[in-house]
Order: C-alpha cells, then sequence, then structure tokens
C-alpha cells in the first residue's frame, strides 16, 4: 500500500489532470440535468473539438522544443481555402485535393522551420508573421467563401462509419467493434510492456496502479462506445485516434521524439550530445505544418465550405491545450495525452457552458481562469517539490 | 609585529561556511591594513571567491559560522546593499554590465542620477565622464561595453564601483582575461588608489602580478588559511614560496593503484589553434601540440582561464570559437572533426566541467540521458528506440558505475554531483569512444565519490581506451595521469611525466607568462 501512495504521488499532475476532467465533467453533468453526455452532445464533442485535438498533437511537439506557433489559426484559413479552391473552381476530385492540402502543409512548414532553425530567429516571432502572412494570403486568394464542396469531402467531419455490421440493440456494431478492440489493444500493451520491464529486471508500477488504471481506462472506453454507439463512429473520431496513437509512439519511442525533449530540456548539452538541433527544430516545423493542415481538411469539411475568417484563435486553443495538459513553458516537459486531455477540458467547458446558455463572453472569460489556474496549480506544486 | 600602531580596517575571524555536502571554508582568519593592497592567492576551488562572497554579504551574514570586524565594530551584512553601504565594494570576475546600454548607464544602474525617479541625464553623463577620467579609460559616456574590449569593459567595472562610496574594494581575478597592456594599466590604478587611501582586496594566481603590486598576501588552500606573507617584509618573499603555500599538502591513499600498459598512440593534435568566438582578435589555443597513446591517462594542468576547456571542446566538433586551425590524428590518419555528430563518429568523447548547463539534461531520466549520445545504437531502421534494450543498458550502467538512484527512472536533477557525474560518464562510455576528454571530471564532488570517479577512469585506461584528463587540481593530476601537460594563457608550456612530476614544477609552467 505504501509503494501505491508513494508511486501516485511521485504521478500526481498526470492523475491529477485525469481528475479534474472527470470532475468537470460531473459538475456540468448535474448541472445540466445529465444533457451534457447526451449521445448526440458526445458525437458533437468530438467533432466539435477534432481540430483543437489535432493542433495540440502538433503543439505539444514545438512547445516541448521550447518553441511556440502562433500561425496555425491563419494555416487552417489558408489551407483550407486553397483545399477548396481546387474542388470547387478548379475541379479537382477531392482526393486530390486533400493530397495537395497534406503537402502545401509541409511546404508552408518548411518555410517556418527554416527561418527559426537556420536563419535563427525566435519561433515567436517568426510564427507571428505567419500569423499575419498567412491570413493575409487566405484572404486575398479566397475572397469570396467558396461552397458547394463534394459531399464525400463534407463527410469527413460531419459523417459517420456505415452500420455493416447491423444492430446490437440499439448499439452500432461497428462501434462496439472498434470499442473491444481497443479495450483489448490498450490491455494488451499495457501488459507487454509491463512483461518487457519484469524481463529485464526493471522496475514497475505497483500492481494495484497496474490493475486500476487498466479498469479505469477499459470502463472510460466503453463508456465512451456505448454512448458513440447509440448513433455510430464519426471518421473524425477515427482521424484523430489514429493521429494520437501515431504521435505518442512517436514521442515516446523513436529518436525524432526523443530529441524533442533533448533539446526542450537542455538545448547546449543535446548539442554536445550529438544531436542534431537545428534540424529537429525544422522537422518540428515541418511537422505543425503538416498537422494544421489536417486540421484545415477537418475544418473546412466541417464548416462545409472554404472561409478566409476560419480558424481564427485556433492557435490560443491549442496552446491553451497544452498548457492545461501539462506542458511546461519553459520546454522540456509535456505529453500528447496531457494536452488531448486539456483540449477536452476546454471542449467540455464550452459544450457544457452553451448548453446552460452562458454567454459567450462570460465563457471565454471561464475558460482564461481554468487556463490560469491549470498553469498556477502545475508551477505551486513543482516548486514545492522541489524543496522536498 | 608592532601591534600596537597595525591600523586594521576589516578582520575576518573563524570563518566556516558550508554547502550541503562540502565544506567551503574551515576556520579562516583574513586581517587586512588600512591603504594596503592585500592579494588572496590560492588554487581554483580553495575558497577565495566563497570567502569574498561571504565578506560582501552575498552569503548572508547567519549562513556562515564567524565574525566580520569592520573599521573596529561587528557587522553583520545581510545582502550586498549593506556591505556597499558601508563602502566594501566586489567586482565579480565575470563582468556584469548590460551589453547594449551606455557605458554611463552602466556605471549608476541601480544608483540611478535622478530627480523624483526621472533621470537626469546631463548629471549622469558628467558623472560618468568624471569617473571615466579617474580610471583613465578615455571612451565617450554613451557608447555601449559591447563596443570596447574587455580590458576597457574591466575598467567601466571599476569606474562603477567608484561611483559608490568606496573604501575597500575587492576584485575577483580582475586580469584573468585581459591581455598584457591592459592588465598593467589596471594595475597601475590600484597603486593610484591606494595612494588615495583606498584599501584594495586582490584574488589572483598570477604571482607575478601579486608580487609587483600587493604589500602583503594570504594563501588560502582547501578552505583554510595557510598563511599571510609580508611583501615588505625583511625576508623577500619568493613566488616559490607561494607556490608551496598553495599546493602543500600530503597525497595519502587518495588514488586507487594502476599499472599502465600503453599501446600505440591514438591522438594526435598538431598546431591547434582557437581564436574566441565574440572576440575574434583573442587568441584563446595557441599552436598547442600534444598526444595520447592508448591506455594513456594525460592530464591538462592548468589554472582557470587558461584554454584547457576551449582547447577540449574546440577539438570536441569545434563546439567552441572561431577560426579554428590545425591539424588532427587518429591512429596516424588526418581527421576532420566539424561538427559534434562527426566527432563521435571518430571515437571522440567529452564530458563538460558545466555538468548541469552543458552535460545533462535534468529534467530527463537517467535512462534517457545515459542513452542520448548514441540513441543510434538502439535504434531499429526505421528510427523506432529499442526500449527493453535501452532500458537494460541504463541499468547496467547503473550497477556498474554504482549509480545511487532506487531506478534508471529517476530525473537526474535528483541526484548528487557525483552520481549526476556518474550518468555522464555512462553516457559517454556507452558511446564506446577511442579518446575520452574528461574536463574537471570531479568538480563539486566529495572526497569519497572521487575515488569512484578515478577508478572508473582506471578501468577506461585499463579497457585500452585514450583518456585526456582536465583538472585544475594538481594533486588529482599526479595521482591519475601517466602524462601531464601544462597549459598557460592558451600555450602548452611543459610537458611532464609522472616520475618527474611535482606540484612545484607544475605550476611554475602553469603561472609561465607570455615572453613578450
Amino acid at each position: 500500500m505504501n509503494d501505491i501512495t508513494e508511486y501516485l504521488g511521485r504521478n500526481a499532475r498526470q492523475y491529477g489532470i485525469v481528475i479534474a476532467l472527470l470532475a468537470i465533467v460531473g459538475l456540468f453533468q448535474a448541472l445540466t440535468g445529465g444533457r451534457l453526455l447526451d449521445p448526440s452532445n458526445v458525437v458533437s464533442l468530438i467533432q466539435q473539438n477534432a481540430y483543437v485535438l489535432i493542433l495540440a498533437i502538433g503543439m505539444v511537439m514545438v512547445i516541448v522544443a521550447g518553441h511556440i506557433d502562433l500561425s496555425v489559426g491563419s494555416l487552417v484559413a489558408f489551407i483550407g481555402g486553397a483545399t477548396a479552391i481546387m474542388m470547387v473552381d478548379w475541379g479537382w476530385s477531392w482526393p486530390v485535393a486533400i493530397v495537395l492540402a497534406l503537402v502545401l502543409g509541409l511546404l508552408v512548414g518548411c518555410w517556418q522551420g527554416f527561418w527559426v532553425a537556420y536563419v535563427g530567429i525566435p519561433a515567436f516571432i517568426v510564427t507571428l508573421a505567419g500569423m499575419l502572412i498567412f491570413r493575409g494570403l487566405a484572404i486575398v486568394i479566397v475572397g469570396t467563401t467558396r461552397a458547394g464542396l463534394p459531399p464525400e469531402f463534407n463527410a469527413i467531419a460531419g459523417g459517420a462509419l456505415p452500420s455493416w455490421l447491423g444492430f446490437l440493440g440499439a448499439l452500432d456494431g461497428v462501434t462496439v467493434l472498434i470499442g473491444v478492440v481497443g479495450m483489448a489493444a490498450f490491455v494488451f500493451s499495457q501488459w507487454r510492456a509491463r512483461r518487457g520491464l519484469i524481463k529485464h529486471d526493471l522496475a514497475v508500477e505497483p500492481m494495484g496502479i497496474f490493475l486500476a488504471k487498466n479498469i479505469v481506462v477499459v470502463a472510460l472506453i466503453g463508456v465512451l462506445t456505448y454512448w458513440i454507439a447509440q448513433r455510430a463512429t464519426p471518421i473524425v473520431l477515427l482521424i484523430v485516434g489514429g493521429l494520437i496513437m501515431v504521435f505518442t509512439f512517436v514521442l515516446s519511442r523513436t529518436v525524432f521524439g526523443r530529441h524533442i525533449y533533448a533539446v526542450g530540456g537542455n538545448r547546449h548539452a543535446a548539442e554536445l550530445s550529438g544531436v542534431r538541433t537545428r534540424l529537429t527544430d525544422f522537422m518540428i516545423f515541418v511537422n505543425m505544418g503538416l498537422l494544421s493542415a489536417i486540421a484545415a481538411i477537418v475544418t473546412t469539411s466541417r464548416a462545409g465550405a472554404g472561409v478566409a475568417s476560419a480558424g481564427q484563435l485556433y492557435e490560443l486553443d491549442a496552446i491553451a491545450a497544452c498548457f492545461i495538459g501539462g506542458c511546461a513553458v519553459r520546454g522540456g516537459v509535456g505529453k500528447i495525452s496531457g494536452a488531448m486531455i486539456g483540449a477536452l477540458i476546454m471542449g467540455v467547458l464550452n459544450m457544457g457552458l452553451s448548453i446552460l446558455a452562458v454567454d459567450s463572453a462570460w465563457q471565454q472569460t471561464i475558460k482564461g481562469l481554468v487556463l490560469l489556474l491549470a498553469v498556477a496549480l502545475d508551477v505551486t506544486t513543482k516548486r514545492r517539490r522541489a524543496y522536498a | 609585529m608592532t601591534e600596537v600602531t597595525e591600523d586594521v580596517v576589516l578582520e575576518m575571524l573563524g570563518i566556516t561556511k558550508e554547502f550541503p555536502g562540502v565544506k567551503a571554508l574551515q576556520d579562516v582568519n583574513l586581517r587586512v591594513r588600512r591603504g594596503e593592497i592585500h592579494a588572496i592567492c590560492g588554487e581554483n576551488g580553495a575558497g577565495k571567491s566563497t570567502l569574498m562572497k561571504v565578506l560582501s554579504g552575498v552569503y548572508p551574514h547567519g549562513s556562515y559560522k564567524g565574525e566580520i570586524v569592520y573599521d573596529g565594530e561587528p557587522v553583520a551584512f545581510r545582502g550586498i546593499r549593506d556591505s556597499e553601504a558601508r563602502g566594501i565594494v566586489i567586482i565579480h570576475q565575470e563582468l556584469a554590465l548590460i551589453p547594449q546600454v551606455s557605458i554611463a548607464e552602466n556605471i549608476f544602474l541601480g544608483n540611478e542620477k535622478a530627480g523624483a525617479g526621472v533621470l537626469d541625464w546631463n548629471r549622469t553623463h558628467r558623472a560618468a565622464a568624471d569617473l571615466l577620467a579617474r580610471v583613465g579609460l578615455h571612451e565617450n559616456p554613451e557608447t555601449t561595453p559591447s563596443e570596447i574590449g574587455v580590458g576597457k569593459q574591466q575598467l567601466v567595472e571599476i569606474a562603477k564601483a567608484l561611483s559608490k562610496k568606496v573604501d575597500v574594494l575587492i576584485l575577483d581575478e580582475p586580469t584573468a582575461a585581459l591581455n598584457d597592456d591592459d592588465s598593467e594599466h589596471l594595475l597601475s590604478l590600484l597603486r593610484e588608489f591606494r595612494e588615495q587611501g583606498m584599501t584594495c582586496i586582490i584574488i589572483s594566481h598570477k604571482l607575478g602580478e601579486i608580487t609587483a603590486v600587493a604589500d602583503r598576501v594570504t594563501v588560502i588552500r582547501d578552505g583554510r588559511t595557510i598563511e599571510t606573507l609580508d611583501l615588505h617584509g625583511d625576508e623577500p618573499v619568493t613566488e616559490d614560496q607561494i607556490i608551496r603555500g598553495m599546493v602543500g599538502r600530503s597525497l595519502e591513499h587518495r588514488f586507487p593503484e594502476r599499472t599502465a600498459t600503453i599501446g600505440e598512440e591514438v591522438l594526435r593534435i598538431e598546431d591547434w589553434t582557437v581564436h574566441h568566438p565574440t572576440d575574434t582578435g583573442r587568441v584563446v589555443v595557441d599552436r598547442a601540440n600534444l598526444h595520447v597513446r592508448a591506455g594513456e591517462v594525460v592530464g591538462l594542468a592548468g589554472l582557470m582561464g587558461a584554454g584547457r576547456t576551449e582547447l577540449a571542446m574546440s577539438l570536441f566538433g569545434r563546439s567552441w570559437g572561431t577560426d579554428i586551425s590545425g591539424r588532427v590524428y587518429k591512429r596516424g590518419r588526418e581527421i576532420q572533426l566539424r561538427s559534434v555528430p562527426e566527432a563521435i563518429r571518430h571515437g571522440l568523447a567529452y564530458t563538460t566541467e558545466d555538468r548541469k548547463s552543458l552535460g545533462l539534461n535534468l529534467i530527463q531520466t537517467i535512462r534517457e540521458n545515459i542513452s542520448s549520445s548514441a540513441l543510434g545504437k538502439l535504434m531499429d531502421w526505421m528510427g523506432v528506440i529499442r526500449s527493453e534494450q535501452e532500458a537494460s543498458v541504463a541499468e547496467r550502467y547503473r550497477r556498474e558505475f554504482g549509480i545511487k538512484a532506487p531506478t534508471v527512472e529517476s530525473p537526474v536533477g535528483k541526484l548528487s554531483g557525483g552520481n549526476q557525474q556518474k550518468v555522464v560518464l555512462s553516457k559517454w562510455v556507452f558511446s564506446d569512444p577511442d579518446v575520452l576528454i574528461l574536463d574537471e571530471p570531479t568538480r563539486g564532488i566529495d572526497v569519497g565519490a572521487k575515488y569512484e570517479i578515478y577508478t572508473l577512469v582506471n578501468q577506461l585506461a585499463e579497457a585500452g581506451k585514450a583518456v585526456i584528463v582536465i583538472s585544475s587540481e594538481l594533486p588529482e593530476l599526479l595521482g591519475v595521469c601517466d602524462r601531464i601537460y601544462a597549459v598557460s594563457q592558451g600555450r602548452i608550456t611543459g610537458e611532464v611525466p609522472r616520475e618527474r612530476a611535482t606540484q612545484e614544477a607544475l605550476m611554475r609552467y602553469m603561472t609561465m607568462e607570455k615572453t613578450r
């Protein structure tokens, strides 16, 4: 029992943020009289916040490396606008437009990465410039809103997987299958990691924690599956889920991911360890460009049109999600899982306050306070631990 | 001694200052007469700067034991403002000027010439010009420090000190970064101040300077006062006498035994010359030649600022300096070391003297730090780290090197200095180098951990590695090295094999000044 409390103490931040999310969900569930977790609300929560989740994935990597990216909102407008023009004005097919959108994202990422990594201009300046440049370009190329996108394209954000497997009672078979596979995959990967540690005679988390963690996650997936299965799996959920898995792997298991933490934790030490810090910086921004393109596709699809004013303040949503989710302001620390929970906290706040019909000015105020409190909590607990 | 007529302005009695795990000062006594130039002399790490920080209140009253008597009354400074209010002003070794702000503003920083919070620019510039004239610096007060050389910057620091009411001026290694002319000017300035009745305390290990300018010298070694010598006494004080005081101590059983089996030459550098990265005219390493063989431990002895670290870092993939020239040979073949990855590929490893800011990522775990210089050995073709292998490698080093931590998942920032150093060593041994350059490998480490580090160095040499140890602690070099190079002012001034090496001989080489 003793080692369990000690373990919890050491990982308080990680569990604290999960508990905060559950508390906020519980609070709004009670305040809205159960309407928050209505199946249709759960699905639209995911659809509404897909762009934050996608951008926050890239933003975690930017922030961990000690940078910031203020331009992603403008990039969403610029790339989204270009994609709409390709389909509407030029009549290109939607798969071609998507591929070109991703290429455009990579190119814009190269542009910003070049200035940050090889010219040595602080990312704050480069991306502030990018915010103006790409918003301006979006207005120039889009002009008037481009509606009338192909229905297949619009289905990316709004559509759901068809019910190939029919229904189990009131539940969609495909969704249930995905949920079950998800549960099994999580438990299997946890068990494999633990077995590996034991085989090499390394310290593992206490068995009680291990079981509790698995049970809680499986239960959460189960509840989520139950809600979503009353409708069908949104396509955007698969996209976001896939990106989370891929990039969690990249950050935790690849050399590139490790170099991001090394550069953010101590740039000079990383350099003297043979890390190509400039290349790492460059790749981080290329990657952010790619994820901005994906967010642009999702946003444009959801709007059903290319709009020059799309993506306003998206950068701040993504940055807020990262800091609520435990990224360190000075770099070196941060996880994708944390940022995702941070984004969900903001999303639940949005939705709960909207259901309660709270004025949007007050919504902003409340979100600002939540951001401030989350980081304040982080800073003070860290300081206390440093003295201990 | 005519104690009765001695006019003592300052006395420090029984000063003891402890840091966690280290006794920096132990029962130190210092007695300074009014109007004299008093030199404090000792090896790096002897406690000179700590003593001055106690005196000036940087380490406040209560954080040390002992008593400070100033102008006949005991004082308890809680900060640098208190000591400055009493006329004690310290100029630190690292210049504290703001490079982009004018000299005049720098001089009055924190002490602005203003009325009701509004700056009076005329008064500022007038007063600055007067002070600059006093220190013999003919520059417009509106120039910025970034436009003038280090020597002139040092004079600005002194002008800044003079802008306060100063009775006792403390200078911490004021000439360490200066050329000969600038040093000479600074010393003559000190003589002028003495004429005016000011008391000066100067920390230096340039013995030529001390004998030229000081009235008395106090020698500190291992945090204790050894002696105070009167340079105007009946018997003339020789530099050798000061050196004996600085180094005199025995070397009982502080080093593990080793019988060297030395093989063929692994690394040789010829005519290695390095210039300062910002002050590009300054030669920091001057035509250095050295070589090291397999299984050999070679020392680089030199005082702070001699250019040892700069030599090592410029060699390690040009991590320091500009306009680097010279040749490097690995096993007789000339190689290029243009970047750190290239240096690592050629089998070089460099552990820095500045563990915390250059050597480790303190917020990452032991495991992540150990694997950081050789992740390539742990990844598959797709750049994915084989995490189980990584964990077992880290675990192996934790056991072999005796890193005291519960698991390899502990963050490195929480370890003691000795254990952090073992992590640094693990990290570089894992990269499997042929040549290891260890820069101050035992700085800030307690005696027991030092012994363990020496043992590891011996093991590396026995495994056939070529090891270069940079240290300012002479006993350490004598204890672990087979051969020692002495470095002074960027040049290699001597090469001594272990059998013939003595601290006195090395110190003579290390303090050898450039012949003009």
